[in-house]
């Protein structure tokens, strides 16, 4: 088998050349159907962001028709559900700034100090250990973020400040601050490992020290990244759904109290999309008066972080 | 259109263009068939991007412009109504860093076959390419298992064997052995000794030693431009280019 | 030059610290789970359905309902994100138009997971007459996570190294031979990966479901994809809504039964990820 057959084989295998160069179809029909079918998955992006739009402009505009712009906008009474009716959405607002200043408040100091740590100190097996622990953080479901505010943070939080509510403000903020931190922190870690080596070279063998080099040249070159990963870090937390429906109430209110019972723009969707509302009615429109309010600013966070976000890449 | 008949390919006033500067300029050229073409000249001269002219691989790639013809069988080879595939199947190529499918020995030579749908005993083609390749010996207990198992020598043999599967009549080499250690490169380069009686072999090379050794006709170029092309006797023993002698004599490059 | 010296070691051991916090919170979250949760898990939690009684309730509705949503939206998603992300590498050009639909995809995965849910409920439990079914609940999903894996998927694809396109169309291999049969299994593993991790993500969402219409009360399980359904995250919502403390325990049981499915995906994820990863880049 070996030996005996082997010139022959090989010559059985040689073919005529000459095969044509010219092609023998114009269009490899196969090739086009690929391209056909990826570009219509593609199209499937484009269609549900105008989907989005189309939806929640429409509903918003038969909202607005019968209440002013300006008295949603601007009213202090949230009341949509009961008589007398008012639709002033500030309450809802500032629910939901309050939880986003105290999610920012405890992410973002800590997320910057975590990921200095994590680029500037961290030996490898810390940093193996760290960064998989912060992942899982990430990881978990936002329901059970609602779930450990209202059944640890807040009776923790009620033995401080005795006239706590049971749902409050302050519960939700701290956990939607953990749950943004590994956020907050990978965006940190990835803007302060993007500062080239040389920079900090350069300020080491001046004499300075870490901490020099990391207020005086790691912090300023990665401002806009840095700006960048606060605004995706805030549009997250205006979005952020069932742990503040969960932790923080649903009781509207424009007192920017943290140890009261508030509610917030996601929160009051929740509300409305758990009762039966029928379709067109007043009540599902608030929803889209709302949720177009809230898709509006974070379309404009995300827009304006993605671009920051480049902008340092190149 | 009038081809010499011992022209492979014949390259005629072909220029190539990135999207900012001229790599290759009207260089003209007649390969012949079975014989052992070295192209050489220092780096960045334009070896590469002319090399991949001949079987059109850039036209991946937008931002490169190629003019002048490339004549091959009497055919044009940038002619509208040419078929690139085809065009590769019948010039095949070997690239720099070896570059095995992450399959097994077996699918990567079979698989050029495959999918242009070749016709024939598929082991007996393997078998024989591999032994061609001088590959057979070392890997016919292996053939099932994944080709980056391979040493780098073997790998880039296994993708000359691959390139062979196709049975083209021309194969273009660039820089074969320059991932590879000195073993290796002797491997291959006997390899190409051996291939040259059934193919016209172009090989890319920066080592004007590796140049002398294995190529019959050599083409010196610099700064895009075609300096110099002759049999290797001649361009290493009596250069008509004063550059040419430079080059070879280590002057700069 | 003391007080220098001093600022940096303080600095060293604030960041230190910090970072333990960090990880600690994650301890304190699982211990303080697990103390809730202990009394209620046993094997009768995964078979029973909810209850009036704690004593009694269970997730088996739930469970069924999160692993049908999890078959749907995967075999709708993954097709999807990767045709999408082939599409953006391989055949895409260069240019404005691309730009626009790469930063279209960026801010798709900002969109609030809740606007999904607004949408799934004109769109497919309206519009399309889905009604409330496993159906609305897992192209809700999918739409959600799909941008998700489109980025991971490009990433994967973008790794895949250049000159083993360049030997298949050496090869004389047309485009669909390359993308199909060379970059797309070389691609795979990555790809895997990131549809893990965006799938991992679907299981835990809960607002678009409850706008969609899920129900937190189902005592059946679902047969076929246009039946109602539960999940996981919604039974533990609706629990740990309640007043009574003994639900918030079966609340902790129910999520400790997600956190141990999550986990289950995250380390098939990292397994994937060092096991069948063949070009570490």
């Amino acid at each position: 088998m070996e030996s005996g057959t082997k010139a022959a084989r090989l010559e059985l295998v040689e073919e005529p050349v000459g095969e044509l160069l010219l092609r023998r179809q114009w269009v490899n029909y196969k090739d086009v159907l690929l391209k056909l079918c990826l570009s219509l998955a593609t199209s499937l992006t484009v269609l549900t962001t105008c989907t989005i739009v189309l939806l929640i402009g429409k509903e918003a505009f038969a909202f607005f028709h019968m209440v002013s712009i300006v008295d949603f906008l601007l009213g202090t009474q949230w009341q949509p559900l009961i008589e007398p009716q008012q639709y002033g959405v500030l309450p809802l607002v500032v629910g939901s700034t309050l939880v986003v200043v105290l999610s920012m408040g405890i992410a973002l100091p800590l997320g910057v100090f975590v990921a200095a740590y994590l680029s500037e100190y961290a030996s490898f097996p810390i940093r193996s250990v760290v960064k998989p622990f912060l992942e899982i953080l990430a990881g978990i479901p936002t329901v059970v973020y609602g779930y450990f505010a209202l059944t640890f943070v807040t009776p923790q939080l009620q033995q401080l400040f005795p006239a706590m509510e049971v749902f409050n403000a302050a519960s939700a903020g701290i956990v939607v601050g953990i749950m943004i931190l590994p956020m907050v922190s990978s965006l940190c870690d990835d803007a302060f490992c993007a500062v080239a080596p040389e920079l900090k070279e350069a300020g080491y063998s001046l004499g300075a020290t870490s901490y020099e080099v990391f207020r005086g040249i790691v912090l300023p070159a990665s401002a806009f990244r840095l700006a960048a990963a606060v605004i995706l870090a805030v549009s997250r937390a205006l979005g952020e759904t069932m742990a503040v429906t969960l932790a923080a109430g649903a009781t509207p209110n424009m007192e920017w109290s943290f140890l009261k019972s508030i509610q917030t723009m996601t929160a009051y969707i929740v509300e409305v999309s758990l009762g039966d509302t029928p379709a067109g009615g007043v009540a599902y429109l608030t929803c889209y008066g709302v949720a177009a309010l809230l898709f509006g600013i974070t379309f404009v966070l995300n827009v304006l972080g993605y671009r920051w976000m480049r902008r340092t890449a190149e | 259109m009038n081809v010499t008949p011992s022209c492979a390919l014949e390259v005629k006033g072909l220029s190539v263009s990135y999207a900012s500067h001229r790599a290759v300029e009207e260089v003209s050229v007649c390969f012949r068939r079975h014989r052992v073409a070295a192209i050489i000249g220092p780096s960045g001269c334009g070896k590469s991007t002319l090399l991949r002219s001949l079987n059109r691989m850039h036209d991946f790639d937008p931002t490169v412009k190629v003019s002048g013809q490339v004549v091959f069988e009497n055919q044009d080879l940038y002619g509208r109504e040419i078929h690139p595939p085809t065009v590769r199947k019948r010039i095949g190529m070997v690239f720099q860093k070896p570059n095995p499918f992450p399959k097994s020995i077996y699918k990567n030579i079979s698989w050029g076959p495959w999918i242009n749908h070749m016709r024939g005993d598929m082991d007996q083609r393997v078998e024989s390419c591999l032994r061609k390749a001088a590959l057979w010996d070392e890997v016919k207990h292996r053939l099932h298992q994944s080709a980056l198992s391979l040493s780098g020598g073997q790998q880039q043999r296994l993708c000359i064997a691959r390139a062979l599967a196709m049975n083209p009549d021309v194969i273009l080499m660039d820089e074969p052995c320059s991932a590879l250690d000195p073993r290796s490169t002797a491997c291959i380069e006997d390899l190409i000794a051996d291939l040259r009686e059934k193919y016209t072999i172009l090989v890319v090379t920066h080592n004007m030693q590796q140049a002398k050794r294995i190529s019959d006709d050599v083409l010196f170029m610099y700064e895009g431009r075609l300096v110099e092309f002759g049999p290797t006797t001649q361009i290493f023993s009596q250069p008509r280019v004063a550059q040419t002698q430079a080059y070879i004599q280590g002057k700069f490059g | 030059m003391k007080r220098r010296w001093c600022k940096d070691v303080l600095f060293r051991w604030v960041c230190g610290a910090v970072s333990m916090f960090a990880t600690a919170l994650l301890l304190v979250l699982l211990v303080h789970l697990c103390r809730q949760g202990w009394e209620y898990l046993d094997s009768s939690f995964l078979t029973q359905f909810a209850s009036r009684r704690p004593a009694q309730a269970g997730i088996k509705a739930g469970l069924w309902g999160t692993l049908w949503l999890l078959a749907l939206t995967a075999t709708m998603a993954f097709p999807l994100g990767v045709a999408t992300a082939l599409y953006l590498e391989e055949y895409a050009p260069q240019g404005r138009l691309t730009r626009l639909l790469e930063v279209n995809i960026a801010n798709l995965a900002g969109v609030p997971s809740i606007i999904y849910g607004l949408l799934g409920l004109a769109i497919f439990v309206r519009l399309l007459g889905l009604e409330r079914s496993l159906w609305s609940g897992s192209m809700t999903l999918t739409l959600l996570i799909l941008p998700v894996i489109i980025v991971s998927a490009q990433g994967a694809i973008r790794s895949v190294p250049r000159s083993l396109r360049e030997a298949s169309y050496a090869l004389g291999a047309q485009p669909w031979h390359v993308n199909l049969l060379v970059v797309f299994p070389a691609a795979l593993p990555g790809i895997l990966t990131g549809v893990i991790l965006a799938l991992s993500r679907a299981i835990g969402e809960t607002a678009p479901l409850v706008i969609v219409g899920a129900v937190g009360y189902m005592r059946f399980v679902p047969t076929s994809p246009s039946d109602d359904f539960t999940a996981l995250p919604l039974q533990i919502y609706d629990w740990a809504s309640r007043p009574q403390v003994e639900f918030h325990q079966v609340a902790a049981s129910g999520i400790l039964v997600l956190l141990s499915i999550l986990l289950m995906f995250n380390l098939t994820a990292v397994w994937i990820r060092h096991r069948l990863q063949r070009y570490p880049s």
